[in-house]
């Protein structure tokens, strides 16, 4: 909210600076965003009255323009370009020696020929606004010769503060009056509203028919007003310093007082209304045409203003364009009322509509101001627009109004949350001046709250305002001694730090994409998936969630390749998100990429690039981890995503935890990506599962080893050789590895050689060699007979 | 007797010429070895006469003796001259990088993260994570925000229809936790949280770190406490000025807003501080009691404090990352810079 400083000073004056003010409306919770001068630095401007203007004799454009600029009758010869310049207008003048924004200073010139003596200005060349066109209309009775700045009180500060949704009592000059006064230990000076005296007898009948939404309905009759007449330019200034446009005389005034008090007005063209004036909800597909021209089809739990044919308002929001006050309005019909907050919550933006008005509403409005501020607007409109004042009109229903509530406040809980005891003085000083009414019992006091206080409802509302008007930072500070609660820490369950470091050790970068991704994308990874899609996306490249982290890392990587960063070897942790039907399995997930160029290039070897092994051997390391290592198996997979040579589905025992495969070039191609990756995508909270390491008797009795050559079929896999030769193993046999796998030349096509190294050892006593032997021959019948392996020569 | 000085003589003269092991070898066992000189000495002695034997067998033993320690000292110069030319021949050049993968790195908002973990842990906190698929109840209305109520618009909330949405905090864990567990309750509550909302200074997605401390007894000096001390050790400053200033959120009351110091012109004021000097970095108050009621905790018996703060807004002061967007574009010369 936007608001004079000045303005709020003629209601609360504390003797403080600007800078001061704005820090003490900080500090209590009213967050001020920023201040700054209600004009720009000029000097040497006053008022002064065109007398006379000729046409430049030189140019069609320019007049030259006599002025005068004091009483005593002194004229300046000024030429101006404005189109408004005529005679009897007044304006601000620059003279001779004025400094204007932006150090523009003004000089004895001639214009073609012509002597001007100073400049005649408009708001923008004054930086009173951001455009203008033509010369600043200064109000006909402005005293000739006054210093502009003094006259438009234009040494003003424009405060922007920040209210949180609690706060709508502040959202208004009085309101941020009273908080000041609070502040400061200053009373709040009343408003002085004189009852305005009726001088015809003309009423309309105000119905409440949803009295729970609509309590108080204050409405007047003006007949014959001059809408013609102009807003006097102190108010249009504080409009401005306000952010609130011009339109009208009656609308400004029920805009100046909305912001004086705080009372959302209305003004209707008193000719347009049928009848009587009824406070109802909407009927079904009932149509209104609003003032923005937006034309709705309201819903039947809309409370609306209606005469005795249509709606004509949407209570609290927005007016009608039919009933609206014109250029051409002569009689109107005023309406101050309560709408209470409840009603209103919502219904606005339920619409696509924000107006002052429904901020204040859904906030809450005093609902003891209706009246004050009908008189209030009307004294206002006397004065600028004239005309015959009705008798108030006041329909209530006084059993639906708000009802404060008395609050039960506790000496004990005060102290139980702020941490220390306040002496009763203190706390029933700073309720006092928050308007509260106190009484006294055995525990503490029952507390009433002003009816302009709508977020005072809870023992822990007044709690806050104590803190908050002692000030927060002056509440004590305790370090914690509380009964430590020990938090669990199972050793079955690798630290996720651990997993992620392991992958940072093997030159693995982190990263973190969002976690929604174009629809497009996510389809070419996962057609068969059924994709969890946002209603209200930012845009459709984050418009739906995840189910894989490829599509994310994927993304990084062509980031990255697009800069000509081809070393390439990311990874993420994070959610991914599958849907089936009805319910939404978010599961956590940890990814990488790799291309084959994130080798670094090492002197002896030379340029290398990665493979399949080198990625497969990243994650045999986490699965290490685990303690049992043994039960993690590759297998290999068709998987869409991925090269069908080149990819493996990995399981824990018997359970699918992930993948690891070469992109499929199909894939890469549809997505952008140039470079070959592999990439792996594994349950993070499988793998996270752990054995405790139990400790086994190391045998002291020697092992011996031995080596095979195999000759077999290409296309039987390590892992049915292992499984093979362990399915037949004793437990002498501790270890078997493969260290040389070939094919090429001298074997047969079609063939492959793979080397073995069997480790043999007993754990009680020493092997004999027949019992070794016996077993490698058994192993090699084995695989014989079940793969045609041969002994290689 | 001369015959054996002119053998030790040959001997000396012969291991002096020998500069190899292999020489330095075939002169002992031309001296020594079995059908040596100085062993055929030996075996000579035999032929003389018992008064003469003792005399001659000591004055060979003794030629015998000296020559095996000549022998002795040479080799061993020979052997160590050996394994310095072995030495220098195996010479690296150590200024050659060595053999390596290369170090990756954890993302800077991971840092911070495990940063901000480490130090509520050695309190006693524990880290609990959530749904980010959350239902409007966990999110809003359990927080003590109904359906219309103002401060909604203040969340700009990723929706997937009308009850399902994107976590906007994640004080929708306590809400999780405190409804399924009994007090006390000391947690954080780290991860992803989204609003509808993108330009410089925000991005759809962020991460958050929401604390809860609920036991007998809490208070707003123990919350004041706790949020003082975590900045100070975060930003390794014992002096960080710091304030709390009232405001608002539906979950919490007394609510504040934290503001420090700028770390940046340590309060002078700069553009990060918009010349104010301070910073604005978290949110906290008192569990408010309907948040209480909701998950069914005795709000007379149990008072707690709830803080929450952006984890990518800390990770950018405290590294000097002056660039919102490019946190989450993983340029790998942006992750590389933090090993």
């Amino acid at each position: 909210m936007l608001l004079s400083e000045n303005w709020l000073r003629e209601h609360m004056n504390p003797g403080v600076s600007t800078e001061t003010l704005v820090e003490q409306l900080t500090m209590a919770g009213l967050e001020v965003d920023g201040f700054h001068p209600a004009a720009a630095s000029f000097n040497g401007v006053c008022v002064g009255q065109i007398i006379s203007t000729e046409k430049h004799p030189e140019a069609d454009k320019l007049s030259v323009c006599q002025v005068k600029i004091n009483k005593d009758g002194d004229f300046l010869q000024i030429v101006c370009g404005a189109s408004n310049a005529r005679s009897g207008l007044k304006v601000p003048v620059a003279i001779i020696g004025a400094v204007l924004p932006g150090d523009f200073i003004i000089k004895k010139a001639r214009l073609r020929g012509v002597e001007s003596n100073g400049m005649l200005c408009s708001a923008q060349e004054l930086g009173m606004a951001e455009s203008s066109s033509g010369l600043l209309e200064l109000n006909a009775s402005a005293p000739i010769g006054v210093d502009l700045r003094s006259y438009l009180s234009l040494d003003d500060f424009i405060i922007d503060v920040d209210l949180t949704p609690n706060r709508g009592d502040c959202l208004s000059i009085r309101g941020l009056a009273r908080e000041v006064g609070v502040l400061n230990n200053l009373d709040a000076q009343e408003i002085k509203v004189t009852e305005n005296c009726s001088v015809i007898d003309d009423i309309l009948t105000v119905k409440l028919s949803a009295p729970e939404a609509c309590p108080r309905y204050v409405g007047r009759i003006m007949k014959n007003i001059n809408i013609q007449a102009e807003t006097p330019l102190w108010m249009l200034e504080r409009l401005r310093r306000s952010g609130v446009r011009s339109i009208d005389p009656v609308v400004d005034v029920t805009n100046y007082v909305l912001l004086e008090l705080g009372q959302p007005m209305h003004a209707f063209d008193l000719d347009v209304l049928q009848g009587s004036i009824d406070v109802r909800l909407a009927r079904a597909k009932e149509k209104l045409l609003l003032l923005n021209g937006q034309e709705l089809e309201l819903a039947e739990s809309t409370l609306v203003i209606a005469d005795d044919e249509k709606a004509l308002a949407l209570a609290g929001i927005m007016g009608g364009k039919a009933s609206s006050v014109s250029e051409k309005t002569k009689n109107i019909f005023l309406e101050s009322a309560f709408f209470a907050p409840l009603t209103l919550a919502g219904k606005a933006r339920s619409y696509g509509l924000h107006t002052d008005s429904s901020h204040r509403f859904e906030r809450g409005v005093d609902f003891q101001l209706q009246v004050q501020a009908m008189e209030r607007a009307t004294g206002l409109l006397l004065e600028i627009v004239g005309g015959e004042v009705g008798p108030l009109i006041e329909s209530l229903s006084q059993k639906h109004l708000p009802e404060a509530a008395s609050i039960h406040l506790r000496k004990q809980r005060v102290q139980q949350l702020l941490g220390f005891e306040l002496k009763d003085a203190e706390i029933e000083n700073i309720l006092t001046r928050l308007g509260m009414h106190l009484s006294s019992n055995h525990q503490g006091w029952e507390v009433r709250a002003p009816s302009y206080r709508f977020d005072i409802n809870l023992e822990i509302d007044l709690i806050e305002e104590i803190g908050r008007i002692y000030g927060y930072n002056r509440l004590p500070v305790s370090a914690l001694n509380f009964n430590q609660v020990l938090p669990a820490n199972s050793e079955k369950i690798i630290d996720k730090t651990t997993v992620i470091r392991l992958l940072v050790n093997s030159g693995y970068q982190e990263s973190i994409c969002y976690s929604f991704v174009d629809q497009v994308s996510m389809q070419v990874l996962d057609p068969e998936v059924e994709l969890l899609t946002l209603a209200n996306p930012i845009s459709s490249e984050l418009a739906v969630m995840r189910t894989t982290l490829w599509a994310g890392l994927i993304k990084a990587a062509i980031f990255n390749q697009n800069r000509q960063q081809n070393a390439i070897r990311l990874f993420e942790h994070g959610l991914v998100f599958h849907k089936k039907g009805k319910v939404l399995e978010q599961k956590k997930m940890l990814a990488g990429v790799v291309s084959k160029q994130a080798q670094v290039a090492h002197w002896e070897k030379g340029k290398t690039i990665i493979d399949f092994y080198d990625v497969k051997a990243d994650l045999e390391n986490i699965f290490t981890l685990s303690g049992c290592a043994q039960d993690y198996r590759f297998v290999p997979c068709n998987h869409h995503a991925l090269h069908p040579g080149q990819s493996a589905a990995i399981y824990r025992k018997e359970r699918l935890l992930g993948h690891l495969g070469a992109l499929h070039p199909e894939v890469a191609k549809k997505l952008g990506l140039e470079i070959e990756l592999f990439v792996f995508e594994l349950d993070l909270d499988a793998i996270l599962q752990r054995h405790l390491p139990i400790f086994k008797a190391i045998s002291k009795f020697p092992g011996t080893s031995r080596d095979l050559a195999l000759i077999i079929d290409k296309q039987i896999s390590a892992q049915a050789i292992l499984d093979m030769i362990s399915q037949n193993g004793s437990d002498i046999l501790q270890n078997v590895s493969i260290f040389d796998v070939y094919e090429g030349q001298n074997i047969e096509k079609g063939k492959k050689s793979i080397a073995l190294s069997l480790t043999l050892q007993h754990s009680s006593r020493t092997l004999e060699d027949l019992e070794v032997t016996d077993l490698v021959d058994k192993i090699v019948a084995n695989l014989n007979q079940n793969f045609d392996a041969k002994l290689r020569d | 007797m001369e015959n054996i000085e002119a053998i030790v003589q040959d001997a000396v003269a012969a291991i002096e010429r020998a500069d190899n092991l292999k020489l330095l070898d075939d002169v002992r066992v031309e001296f020594l070895g079995k059908k040596g000189r100085i062993t055929d000495l030996l075996k000579s002695l035999g032929s003389l006469s018992n008064e003469q034997r003792p005399q001659a067998g000591a004055a060979i033993n003794r030629a015998k003796q000296s020559v095996q320690e000549i022998l002795e000292a040479k080799k061993n110069q020979l052997e160590k001259n050996d394994q310095q030319q072995k030495l220098a021949a195996n010479q690296l050049d150590v200024t050659l990088p060595g053999r390596k993968r290369g170090l990756g790195s954890l993302h800077p908002v991971t840092q911070t993260m495990l940063r901000i973990e480490s130090f509520f842990k050695t309190l006693g906190f524990s880290v609990v994570e959530g749904p980010e698929v959350e239902d409007d109840y966990h999110n809003f209305e359990a927080l003590n925000i109904p359906s219309h109520h103002p401060a909604r618009a203040m969340h700009d909330t990723f929706y997937f229809d009308t009850s399902t949405l994107l976590r906007t905090h994640t004080s929708s864990v306590q809400v999780r936790v405190m409804e399924t567990g009994k007090p006390p309750f000391r947690i954080i509550c780290p991860g992803r949280v989204y609003r509808c909302d993108s330009d410089l200074t925000h991005t759809p997605m962020f991460h958050q770190v929401e604390g809860l401390l609920v036991d007998e007894n809490v208070t707003f000096a123990h919350l004041k406490g706790v949020v003082q001390d975590f900045l100070r050790v975060f930003f390794e400053n014992e002096n960080l000025a710091i304030r709390f200033r009232p405001s608002y959120f539906p979950f919490t009351e007394p609510s504040a807003e934290v503001d420090m110091q700028c770390v940046m012109c340590a309060g002078k004021g700069c553009r990060v501080c918009k010349q104010s000097g301070w910073l604005e970095i978290m949110g906290c108050g008192m569990v408010h009691p309907r948040v209480f009621e909701h998950t069914g905790i005795d709000s007379e018996k149990y008072t707690g404090f709830a803080f929450g703060f952006g984890v990518d807004r800390l990770t950018m002061l405290r590294y000097h990352i002056n660039d919102l967007r490019i946190m989450f574009e993983n340029d790998v010369k942006f992750l590389s810079q933090f090993q």
